[in-house]
């Protein structure tokens, strides 16, 4: 070999990147799957209650949701597939799918969806920029404009003389025609909240309003799952850190606490507080809708706070207001207060506020 | 909480909020011994190792230096001296790259070793008994060494130690952490030089005045834990302690550790010499007690060479101002994979363009990533308020929110969430699910912050300047009119006495007089006119002439109509 000069190699080049350098697994479409998953108990549960209402009301909502989130993405020249990918529209769209009547006329279903995309997510700058829930959004909106179809549930297979099949309920949703031989109060029922509110707002005793009914374990049958499949759910999320256990407890801790002083003070008025627990949209309020951790308060203490004040509304409404059910106030005239909590609530930062003693 | 500890006794423990588990990929360095690198062909010393003023080069290039001799000094209150690493020439005292995140380039020596390693003659004697020096000689003896904290902050060791605080320092802790994923250059000098560290611990504690040092270690680190213990109970003592700690990251962080260790918290914008405590780094400990005991400048440190893009990860003891090259060869060279370069750990270490920078002081670790080790983020997502990142971050703020004020620029909100006391851990980036550069967000509002802080304080100054100014005016203007007053009043007055003149006749007189005046001082003034030709000066007087002829032509024209 022969003596060469000594070369001086160039510097070797690398990316340069800020720290940290690591990246956690976690990212928003992992989350919402999580969500998805912790949906399915409750889902199944509402299926095999209600029969193929619920699938079709899911199938509805989830493609009004994609065909709303894709025109105004389109509209607002934002990456189409990218964003649907974080499925927060599916999970918006299954919230307030599980949260309709069973046999609802289909375009409302599809009005509902597209005014929660559009309207209370999308016109607000998207996922992460909306003020108010969604789902909740949606629902109160149907609620208002179409109290009669919002309110018209049919009653669990195990409490039904007239169950419908699958064709029935399709032509029911899409044509309005209700199967032969039947009428409107044949096949309706009023909902366990609904009895409850409207029997004692006629001066009856709880007592009287039990009599007669078949009950579960909590409230009336059949209408209890799922509640308990949504907890269950629920406590899947907290399982996986999705959410943290300040929202649920505090919202059923107020429940059930403000529920007991009246069941206490007088239980001839008053159900027992686990018959609030679990009626309605309680489960799925406290685990999935009041956790929405866009619209939800964000710290430890404003969750807290968020949190009995739902419970509070939900029992005020529920006991003295016009509807039978709660949820979507409550969680929506929260999420207003949400920014004033949040200021509020700030937790100790390290090394501020020590007590003299400590030092 | 309770730990059982190394002496087989429970200790009491707390907690910090949040924090992580991470993979450690220690394995890849720790297990090896560490090796020593022969002297490189090339050393670059910036004269800006250290956090305060860069140290005054004393040598020029063609001059011979000794291993150990004095190469620059340390400059201003906060400053270091920088040593020759080995004998040999210097070749020039000039701009090149350093190790810092901007890639800039800055005044470095650069030294051509010869390869005989001959030692200064001039080193000082080694304090032994140390005990019984004054507390200042010691102090001296580690400015001269040049002495700066080894965990990778470089703060000049003698200025931390020289401290003055109204509370007495009690409690020395000397940080064995070692947190970050990957790094084991603290863990190899714990067990292979256990010695050097409780020796530098006995000085500080001399030099403090302090009772008793604990030494925090995480409970990944067993043969340091081990090492250190034997020669406590070899050497009987008393007055050190190694508390094995949970590993959590960032339990590595002065504050952290502080509370870990003791349960206090170290007070926002606070130093823990407020609560009585000082942290040092276990390789600074050892570093001083080279200068002490061996009488030994700082010239070479253990850093860590590894990740998946270099072929042998290890711990070298490298000298100051290795060219990282030196070091990536001497580490088996990069892999194919190489893709990142990082100095320090993987999640607060900042990244270097490119590996012509040498090795400072600071540096504790050298990590070259695979692309699987450190991937590139996805491009960020709305946040969703997940809170994930209030969950984990040590110092229990709220980056979600922080996040919103920091991007509308409400810098008010920003400090009323306590931006300042972010220790710029990662935590938060890292569990971020939308990846947001959520730390990087915090250093551009805190730097935004920083030179509005500046800014302020220079209008303030000039506020000050102005208002002096302007009431020196108005001083001087009074004074001139008093002047002007005095000046007049014997002209007037003979005439007031005399009663021939009205009076208010004289003090239109006496106002037309001073307008005059004015006007006179107000009218424009030639400039230029000091070194005129004589036939400059005709050619003005020419166009003087003309001018008044005109003038008079034009009042004649005024009057006339």
């Amino acid at each position: 070999m022969q003596n060469q000069p000594m070369k001086t190699l160039p510097p070797k080049t690398f990316s340069t990147a800020t720290s940290p350098h690591l990246l956690g697994f976690k990212n928003t479409s992992w989350i919402m799957r999580q969500v998805l998953l912790a949906l399915i108990p409750g889902g199944m549960a509402m299926l095999y209650l209600f029969g193929g209402g619920v699938l079709i009301n899911l199938i509805l909502a989830i493609s009004a949701a994609i065909a709303a989130e894709s025109l105004v993405l389109y509209l607002r020249s934002k990456p189409i597939i990218a964003t649907l990918s974080d499925l927060s529209a599916i999970v918006t769209a299954i919230l307030l799918a599980l949260a309709l009547p069973p046999t609802l006329p289909w375009w409302l279903t599809i009005i509902g969806v597209s005014f929660a995309i559009i309207i209370a997510k999308q016109l607000y700058g998207g996922l992460g920029y909306n003020l108010f829930n969604p789902a909740m959004v949606g629902y109160a909106f149907l609620l208002i404009s179409y109290p009669a179809e919002m309110t018209f549930w049919i009653p669990p297979w195990m409490l039904n003389s007239h169950p419908i099949d699958i064709a029935g309920t399709f032509k029911l949703t899409f044509t309005g025609v209700l199967p032969t031989g039947l009428d409107i109060d044949a096949i309706s029922a009023a909902t366990p909240l609904e009895n409850m509110h409207n029997g004692l707002s006629m001066r009856n005793m709880v007592e009287e309003i039990r009599d007669g009914r078949a009950w579960g374990l909590f409230g009336e049958q059949g209408w209890e799952w799922p509640n308990f499949a949504y907890a269950g759910g629920g406590i899947w999320l907290l399982y996986q850190r999705i959410i943290t256990w300040h929202i649920p407890v505090s919202i059923l801790g107020t429940m059930f606490l403000v529920c007991g002083i009246f069941y206490l003070l007088d239980p001839q008025v008053s159900p027992l507080p686990t018959f609030h627990l679990f009626s309605g949209a309680t489960m799925l309020g406290a685990f999935f809708i009041a956790t929405d951790p866009v619209t939800a308060s964000t710290t430890p203490r404003g969750q807290l706070i968020y949190g009995s004040s739902i419970g509070l509304l939900i029992f005020i409404i529920r006991t003295w207001g016009g509807y039978p059910d709660a949820v979507a106030f409550s969680v929506l005239l929260l999420n207003t207060a949400v920014p004033l909590i949040d200021r509020y609530t700030q937790p100790r930062v390290f090394g501020t506020h020590i007590l003299d003693d400590d030092i | 909480m309770y730990i059982s500890q190394p002496d087989g006794s429970q200790r009491r423990l707390w907690n910090f909020h949040g924090g992580l588990r991470l993979s450690e990929h220690k394995e890849l360095s720790s297990t090896k011994p560490v090796s020593k690198l022969p002297i490189p062909e090339r050393l670059i010393l910036p004269l800006q190792q250290h956090i305060g003023t860069p140290s005054q080069p004393l040598v020029q290039a063609g001059e011979r230096v000794y291993a150990g001799q004095t190469l620059a000094n340390p400059q201003g209150d906060v400053s270091a001296t920088l040593h020759a690493p080995t004998s040999g020439t210097i070749l020039a005292v000039t701009e090149h790259a350093i190790l810092h995140p901007s890639g800039l380039t800055a005044p470095c020596i650069i030294l051509k070793p010869d390869g005989c390693h001959t030692w200064s003659p001039n080193l000082p004697p080694p304090i032994t008994d140390f005990h019984t020096h004054d507390p200042n000689v010691i102090l001296a003896r580690i400015k001269w060494a040049g002495v700066v904290g080894l965990g990778g902050a470089a703060f000049p060791s003698n200025v931390k130690l020289q401290t003055n605080t109204h509370t007495k320092i009690h409690t020395l802790i000397l940080n064995g952490v070692e947190c970050e994923p990957y790094i084991t250059c603290d863990d190899a000098l714990m067990r292979t030089y256990p010695n050097r560290i409780l020796q530098g611990a006995q000085i500080l504690l001399h030099i403090l005045g302090a009772n008793h040092c604990l030494i925090g270690i995480e409970d990944n680190k067993p043969q340091a834990i081990a090492a250190l213990y034997n020669v406590i109970q070899q050497y009987q003592l008393s007055q050190i302690q190694i508390v094995k700690i949970p590993t959590i990251y960032p339990s590595g962080g002065e504050k952290q550790l502080i509370k870990i260790l003791t349960g206090l918290e170290v007070p926002s914008q606070g130093l823990p010499s407020m609560l009585g405590i000082m942290c040092h780094n276990v390789g600074t400990a050892a570093a001083i007690a080279d200068a002490v005991v061996l009488g030994l400048p700082l010239i070479s440190r253990i850093t860590t060479v590894t990740g998946r893009g270099v072929n042998n990860p290890h711990n070298v003891e490298l000298l100051i101002g290795t060219p990282i090259t030196t070091a990536i060869t001497h580490a088996g060279g990069y892999t194919d994979s190489a893709h990142r370069l990082i100095v320090g750990g993987p999640m607060m270490g900042f990244t270097a363009p490119d590996d012509s920078a040498p090795i400072t002081k600071g540096t504790n670790c050298l990590l070259v990533t695979s692309p699987q080790e450190t991937p590139n983020p996805p491009p960020a997502s709305p946040c969703i308020r997940c809170g994930q990142c209030a969950q984990v971050c040590p110092a229990n703020l709220l980056p979600q929110q922080l996040y919103w004020y920091c991007r509308s620029q409400n810098l008010q909100q920003v400090q009323a969430h306590n931006l300042f006391d972010c220790i710029e851990c990662g935590c938060c980036s890292y569990v971020c699910p939308a990846s947001i550069p959520l730390v990087q967000y915090y250093r551009a509002t805190k730097s935004i912050l920083r030179e509005q802080t500046v800014a302020k304080r220079k209008a303030e100054q000039a506020r000050l300047r102005h208002t002096a100014r302007q009431s020196r005016m108005q001083r001087l203007e009074q004074e001139r009119q008093q002047r002007l007053q005095q000046r007049k009043l014997p002209q007037t007055l003979p005439n007031a006495t005399n009663g021939q003149v009205d009076p208010k006749q004289a003090a239109i007189a006496a106002a037309m007089h001073r307008v005059a005046a004015k006007k006179q001082q107000h009218a424009i003034q030639p400039r230029n006119t000091d070194n005129l030709s004589p036939n400059q000066q005709q050619q003005i007087q020419a166009a003087q002439i003309r001018r008044h002829q005109l003038n008079a032509e034009s009042t004649h024209e005024d009057v006339t109509p």
